[in-house]
This record gives C-alpha cells, structure tokens and sequence, in this order.
C-alpha cells in the first residue's frame, strides 16, 4: 500500500517536471541563442552551452534600436493609463453603487453592452478620431484609450456594492459628503480590488500590440512589442541579435513577476482576465 | 439617502461620473457608433465617403479571402481549444493532489502568460525555424523529420496553435486549479468509502462539479480565440500563400494597408456577430451540461 502511493507521486511529479521542462526549456533556448555567435546559431546539432559566449548581441541590438526607449515608453504608458484608469473606474463605480440618480441603471447597462464588442470593432474609427485630432506618434494617442474601461467600473461597482452602507452613513450623520467619504473612506477600504484592477491594467497595457501598432509608426514613441516587432525587420535572420531584443523585452517583466507571482495569479483566478 | 440635495447632489454625480463618462464616449461609445455607419460606407480616409448600404456586408459573404480566413479561424479554435482545455485540466488534477513544492510549478506554468505575444512569437518563430530550431532538433531525436514549420503551408497553423496552447496552459490550469479547490473532500470520502474507482470518482464527481468553470474557460477561450491576431501577425502575417489568414488580420489589412474603412468595420461587425451568436448559443446549451447546484 505504502509502496503504491509513492508510486504515484513519484509519477505525478515526474509529470510536473516534464511540464515544467516544456515552459522552461524555450526561455533557456532564448538564453542561449542571445549569448552565441552568429556561425554559432547556424551548428546542428545546437550547442546548449555556446563554445563561445559573447555579450555582442545586446550591445548591436541597443545600439541600433533605442532599446531603452521603448523600454521607457511601455513603462511610462502603463504606468499611467493605469493609474488613471483606476481612479477614473472607482470613482464611476462608486457613483454607480452608491450614488442614486435619473438613468443610472440604463447607463450602467449601456457600459455593460460595450463589454460585448470586441476591441476591433472600435480600431478604425478611433484611428480616424486620433487622426482627427492629429495625435498620431503622440503619447496621449497611446495612453488616453486605456484609460476608461467598462470592465473595470464594472469590477470596481460590484466592489462597492458589498462594501456594508452603515460605514457610510456614520460618516453622513457627521455631515460629510459622498466626495469626502470617497476619499476618506472607500478609497482605502478598496485597495485589494485597486491592486487587481491595477495588475490586469498593467499587464494589457504593457503587452499590448495592435493599438500602438496601428497608431505609432516612429521609433520615438515606440513600446517594447512594437520594438520587438520592428527588429525583425532589421535582423530578418539574425536569430543571436533577434534573441538577445526578446530577452531585454520580457526581463523587467519577469523579474516583476517574481515578487508578485502570488497576487497576480489570485487576481487572474477570480476575474478570469488576461 | 441622507446628506446632497438638489444641484449639490447633481454636481456630486458629474464629479464622480464625468470623467468616465467623457472618455467612455469619445473613445469607446462613439467608435462603436461611428464603426456601425462607416460600415454602411466606401472610405479611404482621404476622399469623401460614399454610402454603400448593404453592399459590404454582402461582399463580406462573397469574399473568397474572408472564408478562407474564417476556415483558418475555425481550424484555429478547432486545434486549439480542446488540447489546451484538457492539457491544463489534465495538470490541474495533478497539482491538485497536494504535493510539496506545487507553489514553485504554478508559479513556473505561469510565467508564458505573463510575457507578451510579441516575445513568445519571437521565441517560438525560431524554435520552429525548420533548419536550426530545437523542435526539429528534438524530433530527429527521435528519428523525425521535422516539417517546415511556418513555412510550409500544410504546417503553419499548427505552429501557430501549438504556440498558442503553450502560452495559454498555465492560465486555464490556474482557473481550473481554483475550481478543483472548490470541491468539497467529503464527496471524494464517501465515494472511497463505497468502493468507486479513480475513473469513476472523476468522471461521475470530479467533471460534473467541474462544469461551471469549463464553461467559463470555453466562453472566455472561444471569444478571444475568434480574436487571433497577435501571434499570427509575427509569426507568419498570414502566410504562407495566405495560410493562416484569420479574420482579425483581414480587418487590420484592409483598414491600414489598403485603407479600405467601410469594409473592414463591416467585416469587424460580422465577427461580433458571430461571437455573440456563439456566446448566445453556448448560454442556452448550458442548461443540459452545466451543474450549478452544490
């Protein structure tokens, strides 16, 4: 008996391992690839460990594309937008909790509604507005869509409405208003939903690929994906260059998952985002 | 409620509203309106627009280019979706067992999904490249001749789906993961206890309880699969031969390289239909397999 259940689980993590092995190993791959030599990517079988191992892919990747600055420009987008876009979510979903008025449950559902089209269908359009205001290669074109979402107001209203009214009302007796009590007291009893809303804000913000595509064609206002894109223009087959661009790209992500892995994967769990 | 009355109330609302509601029309309310008229229209951004009635719509039907990009669409839901599914249920069973050290392997599974499409089609375009990469190297391992890959027509959308099935694993293990959670050890306990084998205790416990979160993956999976793009813009941008055209794809071409706005809103407008006819679908037919009762 004792036997047979060791048995097992030694099975069961050899199955783990195996997965882990398949999501590690094209990271590793990447690793590597970035550190050879251009002869060197072209030896079969592939050396795991280069013979020769230089640093010479990042310095021409760096040197030819302003790595840097589409580094900045990823964080720079996401770090606003987002900070925004929290705020801007919170304080309709409030009005949309707590706040009675004229027309606040059909407007509610008309936000609903939006949830229901797929980004694509707004493109051209918004395209043509941003054209519209000559904002094409500008930073605001990049941030300023990602800052109102429908299913964030939507997460944050489902927050508030959990939140028990007696709090509130205390503070009504005192005299305060809804803003006063917004700042005062909601504000911090909404951290843990601001962190989730902010993470999954963050994370579409900074992978994000068809807005900035469509709306960014200089190098100037470029970010990371775009970047990414763009040198495989420039290095078509250069798989060494091409490898070393991949890895400064998904670095600072990763070393940011690192600490945070166990917020974002719970946050992701009870929302079901990407 | 107690407290605001009269303009002070309304000037409570506009401060907390206004600012999402100025944003949410300008560049979600109004697009969505303006895509719907533009779709009834002929515009190339420099000219003025013609109206064109149904005539986009009906060209969307006869476009031999967009059926082939809704069959590739198709063929991409059909490879991927059923293998990521049980994949990742498959090793959230695992990790459900409550072995030591499951917090590191969650956390490794995770990390595809955190880096973006971008990064995992460039590391994938070169595992795939038919000549140096590492999956036709491990194939011939195993005396396997690795096919082109990309670059052959025949082969080019499984390297898509397989790309996409390892990026989106760790994901859907997590929900399903958290759904296993949910079920309670006495059902298990009770079923031990009258003899009921490993098969059974999944098939007639474990799938039944399940179901509310496989619905959930598969509405939330079909709606962004029926969106493919990024992956299949560096990857192949539709090729090779037009190969793995799907339909997001022929809505970027035809906006912003042939600049043809009318058509393409109309084309973005079928594929919300069709999403919504999915959904809807999937809706009613959740009654007969979805179990919601604890």
């Amino acid at each position: 008996m004792m036997n047979k259940s060791r048995f097992k689980k030694l099975i069961f993590y050899v199955i783990l391992i195996l997965g882990s092995v398949a999501m590690l190993l094209p990271f590793l791959w990447m690793l590597s690839t970035s550190l050879k030599t251009s002869d060197a990517t072209m030896i079969f079988p592939p050396e795991w460990i280069p013979k020769e191992i230089t640093l010479d892919n990042y310095k021409e990747v760096t040197t030819a594309m302003p790595m840097g600055r589409f580094f900045l420009n990823s964080i720079f987008v996401a770090l606003t937008s987002t900070f925004f876009q929290v705020f801007i979510c919170a304080m309709a979903g409030y009005a949309f909790a707590r706040i009675d008025f004229k027309g606040r449950e059909v407007l509610f559902y008309i936000y609903l509604g939006t949830l229901m089209v797929p980004s694509q269908v707004t493109l051209t359009p918004l395209f043509i507005i941003m054209n519209l205001f000559k904002w094409t290669n500008t930073y605001q074109a990049l941030i300023l869509p990602g800052m109102f979402s429908a299913f964030g107001t939507f997460l944050m209203r489902q927050f508030f409405k959990g939140i028990p009214k007696s709090l509130e009302e205390a503070a009504f007796m005192d005299g305060a208003g809804y803003i006063t009590i917004f700042f005062k007291i909601i504000i911090h009893l909404a951290k843990p939903v601001f962190a989730t809303l902010w993470i999954f804000g963050f994370m579409a913000s900074w992978n994000n690929f068809l807005w900035p595509l469509i709306i960014t064609s200089d190098t100037t206002h470029m970010t990371l994906p775009l970047g990414l894109a763009a040198l495989q223009g420039r290095w078509t087959t250069d798989w060494n260059v091409l490898m070393a661009g991949t890895m400064i790209s998904i670095f600072p992500i990763l070393f940011v998952y690192i600490f945070t892995q166990k917020y974002i994967i719970k946050g992701m769990t009870h929302t079901g985002l990407k | 409620m107690v407290g605001n009355k009269g303009i002070k109330k309304y000037l409570t609302i506009a401060f907390f509203l206004l600012p999402s509601l100025v944003g949410m029309l300008i560049f979600v309310i109004i697009p969505i309106i303006a895509s719907f008229v533009l779709s009834f229209s002929k515009w190339d951004l420099i000219g003025d627009i013609k109206w064109v009635g149904f005539s986009n719509y009906i060209k969307v039907f006869n476009d031999p280019t967009i059926r082939e990009a809704f069959k590739h669409t198709l063929v991409f839901i059909a490879g991927y979706l059923p293998l990521v599914l049980s994949i990742s249920l498959g090793l959230a069973l695992v990790m459900n067992k409550k072995l030591k050290g499951i917090v590191v392997f969650r956390a490794l599974y995770f990390i595809p999904v955190i880096s973006s499409w971008v990064a995992v089609s460039m590391i994938w375009k070169w595992l795939l490249n038919p000549e140096y990469g590492l999956i036709n190297y491990l194939l011939s391992l195993i005396g396997i001749l690795g096919p082109g890959w990309l670059q052959d027509p025949k082969w080019a959308m499984a390297g898509v789906i397989m790309t996409s099935i390892w990026k989106d694993i760790g994901f859907i293990m997590v929900i399903y993961l958290a759904g296993l959670q949910e079920i309670p050890d006495h059902y298990y306990e009770a079923a031990s206890i009258d003899g009921v084998n490993r098969w059974q205790k999944f098939w007639y416990i474990t799938w039944p309880l399940l179901s509310p979160t496989t619905f959930f993956v598969i509405t939330i999976s079909l709606i962004n699969s029926f969106q493919v793009f990024d992956q299949v813009w560096i990857m192949t941008a539709g090729g090779p031969a037009g190969a793995t055209s799907v339909l997001v794809e022929q809505i970027y071409r035809n906006a912003f390289s042939y600049y043809k706005m009318g058509y393409a809103s109309a084309i973005s407008w079928v594929l919300f239909a069709l999403i919504f006819t999915v959904t809807v679908i999937q809706n009613k037919f959740q009654k007969k397999w979805v179990n919601y009762d604890e």
